[in-house]
């Protein structure tokens, strides 16, 4: 085995970028491993874990850019880490071929788009809040996709958003919708009368895709990370967008989604709502259905339940219509759950929950939880069923693959399903696990074959064991990856495909209370 | 411009950091600029609080 890197003082290239170009180089014929970061210390010490940090790394900054191959042998390393400076040149010329003039700061930017009215901020968490403060005080409004922007520089971003009347969505906010059209990782929805604002990026993905599957659409869907409902941040933003949609012409009923806000953070909520005479609907998931009442709002208890009322009251069904509509799809789970419970044998006794997106980890450990009971996780309810380790399961498992062990050095999942498809394996050959249960999240940002990552995986886990494979898709047919091709790929690998995450895990919950099915 | 203007008004888009995010709202019609972004005073943190300091912010 051999390693050959070059340092590339002063450049600079985008993360996701840099990770498309290390994943072709990986599959250059001879080379096991490639990586091209900029050489910050916590890439440093990625690279040392994985046998890549040469001693002329040891001294690169921040601005300088790493690239490292690791090869089977000596010549194999000289010619991957030839072809890899060739991948990383043809993708600058793909990034600036266009001709087009990129100003160096937003304030030039605002110069060249007159009329400028959004900024999306997705550079590293350390410079993302002086961006956002910038675009602030030019009146723009904000998107912070970025993560690990400090606590305290947020909260200044936040205050002076709210001073200005300004949207901060975000930091760590995933998704958007604004005026019809998907800011980050986003799904293509109708658009129409619902409007949505959602502390939570998946969240927010799931809602405004079954109201789109429905029928119904979306004049608004604003994110706002989900820091805002902590009671130092008082829902600055979330409040914000709430008042925006009251005022709105074109947002007849309103759509909430969170975990439980802090309850100071609850009172502001329903403070703002005294004004509103709009229908509200509000999945605070897990939250007492009598406190999401006493501030004006429906509770709904699950993403999907909340989709489902916003769209029975943007379309005007009745209440009775609406619980008739939920029994009878409810009894059709209960059959499904029956015949798929018969194949399993006597041995196979857990769920392994394997997801990409938190908010549906997290929404389905709130409803196997009443049905199976302790779910044990990386992101546990309660912190007594926190796993030991994270790359182990125990029991029942649900695992959050966008947790920081899983993604240092790593894209997010939604975009590399390296890791889960390696796992899925694992849980496969392990005889007591019963059901495989995953989420796919697809839209503009996410992985853009989704199909072809994971459908082979899912008919080789079929041969290696005899557990049954439930599988969620979040988006729609409009979606670039398509949701109806991705769903029928799945089905032929041998998955049972479901397209919400809540009948998905009631499913799962009802194979798992009954696993003879008699 | 208020939230509620922004709703009523053509989305105009400023993008900083990565150009996947551009290219996703090129192909839905919304016009976006990309912003040449570097690490600000080469990345170095000292440096940045120098300049912060003779800047007077």
């Amino acid at each position: 085995m051999a390693a050959k890197g070059v340092i590339r003082k002063g450049e600079y290239f985008d993360s996701v970028t840099l990770m498309l170009v290390a994943r072709d180089a990986s599959k250059i014929d001879g080379v096991i491993d490639a990586t091209i970061v900029m050489g910050t210390a916590q890439n440093k010490s990625i690279l040392e874990m994985s046998e890549m940090l040469l001693d002329e790394f040891r001294d690169a900054s921040d601005n300088d850019l790493i690239i490292a191959v690791k090869a089977k042998d000596e010549a194999a390393a000289v010619l991957g880490l030839k072809k890899t400076e060739e991948l990383l040149e043809k993708s600058r010329q793909r990034t600036t071929d266009s001709s087009e003039y990129m100003p160096k700061s937003i304030e030039s930017a605002i110069n060249v788009l007159p009329g400028a009215n959004m900024v999306i901020i997705s550079v590293a968490g350390k410079y993302a809040a002086e961006e956002a403060m910038k675009a602030l005080q030019h009146d723009l409004h904000v998107m912070i996709f970025s993560d690990n922007v400090p606590k305290d520089k947020t909260l200044e971003v936040k205050k002076l958003g709210r001073e200005k009347g300004l949207l901060v969505m975000g930091p760590d906010c995933g998704t958007a919708i604004i005026n019809g059209a998907p800011l980050g990782f986003a799904n293509v929805v109708n658009r129409g009368d619902i409007g949505i604002v959602s502390a939570a990026g998946t969240g927010l993905q799931e809602v405004s895709s079954i109201i789109s599957n429905e029928g119904s659409g979306i004049s608004q869907g604003i994110g706002t990370g989900g820091i805002d409902m902590k009671i130092d941040f008082g829902g600055l933003s979330f409040l914000t967008g709430v008042e925006a949609l009251i005022a709105d012409p074109q947002t007849e009923v309103i759509t909430l989604i969170s975990k439980p806000p802090h309850p100071e953070v609850l009172e502001r909520i329903g403070e703002v709502l005294k004004t509103n005479r709009k229908p509200v609907v509000a999945a605070f998931l897990g939250a007492d259905p009598a406190l999401v009442r006493s501030i004006g709002a429906i509770p709904a208890s699950s993403l999907e339940e909340a989709a489902l009322l916003s769209v029975s009251l943007s379309k005007g069904i009745s209440m009775e219509q609406f619980n008739k509509e939920i029994e009878e799809s409810e009894n059709e789970l209960k059959e499904l759950a029956k015949g798929l419970a018969k194949q399993l044998r006597p041995e196979q006794k857990y769920v392994r929950g394997l997801f990409q997106g938190g908010t549906l980890a997290y929404e389905t450990q709130v409803i196997l939880k009443d049905m199976i009971g302790d779910i044990n996780s990386n992101a546990p309810l309660d912190p007594r069923l926190r796993l030991a380790d994270s790359w182990r399961s125990v029991g029942h498992t649900v695992v959050d693959l966008g947790e920081d062990e899983f993604t240092v050095g790593r894209p997010h999942p939604q975009i590399d399903f390296s890791l889960r498809n390696k796992r899925i394996l694992e849980e496969a050959r392990d005889k007591s696990v019963a059901i495989i249960y995953l989420d796919v999240v697809i839209g503009h940002g996410t992985n853009p074959n989704p199909g072809e990552e994971l459908a082979p995986v899912i008919s080789e886990a079929r041969t290696a064991g005899n557990a049954l494979i439930i599988v969620t898709v979040t988006g729609t047919d409009r979606d670039p990856q398509n949701k109806h091709k991705i769903v029928k790929m799945y089905r032929d690998a041998g998955a049972i495909v479901l397209e919400r995450n809540a009948s998905a895990s009631r499913l799962a919950g009802y194979i798992l209370q009954d696993p003879r099915g008699n | 411009m208020k939230t509620i203007d922004l709703f009523t008004s053509e989305l105009k888009v400023i993008n900083v950091g990565l150009t996947s995010f551009k290219e996703s709202l090129e192909q839905e019609g919304v016009k976006v600029v990309q912003v040449d972004w570097r690490p600000p005073a080469g990345g170095d943190e000292e440096a940045m609080e120098a300049l912060r300091r003779l800047m007077g912010k």
